[in-house]
């Protein structure tokens, strides 16, 4: 990085930790693992499509306790990131920007998010 | 003037981006409102796949209207990642020629991946 001769903005690390910067850099960092999410996506319709052996060992990386964890940490992604995608549309329409407002629709969105994930998967698992 | 988020008053005073930066915003948002639509989709045919064999999962995406609905999930899905990973890249990716470099593999990978699975849905579909 070449050398800059004026005023520079503090550094992140400067600033104290809030809600709202946290779950802001969480949008990325899900958006992220969502990307690399669509290649076992890939690898599912894949192997779908080549017969039961490739689908069978799709079915074998997934069916056990860490391939379920990591479906978990997905779907615990994927909802994040659609809630939190949907505050940042209302944003663009220029609801919720203020303070308060951007601090309480960030716990409604954490709320979705954690609360639809056990809902989803208190439904896989009983049935 | 809507397809693009940027108005003539700001074309007329040259402000505002001067490259794609308007469209790049603007198909994100558009990609992010399909997704809404189908990964809902998505999650309830995934819960009610849960545990599916082969037979049964073939049979699903066989189906027309799904095998429609994974075409247009895929398309919605990959266009949105491609731009949020690029943006990503123009972030955290320093250097013109590596990050050039990136954004030309990020778009080799995510067409690849995309014929792969619309190649594969197809399949599935035309064989049931």
């Amino acid at each position: 990085m070449p050398e800059v001769d004026r005023p520079l903005s503090p550094h992140l690390q400067i600033y104290r930790w809030h809600l709202t910067m946290a779950l802001s850099i969480l949008h990325r960092a899900t958006g992220l693992a969502l990307a690399a999410g669509l290649l076992l996506l890939t690898w599912w319709l894949t192997a779908l499509a080549r017969g039961p052996e490739a689908f069978a060992t799709v079915r074998a990386a997934i069916d056990n306790p860490l391939g379920g964890l990591v479906l978990f940490g997905f779907t615990l992604a994927l909802l994040y990131h659609l809630a939190n995608g949907v505050r940042h549309l209302l944003w663009d329409l220029g609801y919720g920007l203020g303070k308060e407002e951007a601090f309480r629709s960030g716990l409604v969105v954490l709320g979705f998010a954690g609360l639809g994930t056990l809902l989803l998967w208190l439904v896989i698992l009983a049935f | 003037m809507i397809a693009t988020g940027r108005s003539d008053i700001s074309r007329i005073k040259a402000r505002g981006s001067a490259k794609s930066g308007a469209e790049h915003w603007w198909r994100q948002r558009v990609t992010a409102i399909a997704n809404l639509l189908l990964v809902i989709w998505f999650l309830v045919s995934a819960v009610s796949l849960s545990g599916a064999g082969y037979e049964e999962a073939r049979a699903w995406l066989g189906g027309q209207f799904n095998a429609t609905m994974m075409v247009l999930l895929v398309i919605s899905l990959f266009w949105h990642a491609r731009l949020g990973v690029q943006v990503v890249l123009e972030d955290y990716v320093h250097g013109r020629g590596l990050r050039l470099a990136a954004q030309i593999g990020l778009d080799f990978l995510t067409i690849a991946l995309v014929v792969s699975c619309l190649l594969a849905i197809l399949e599935v579909s035309l064989g049931s």
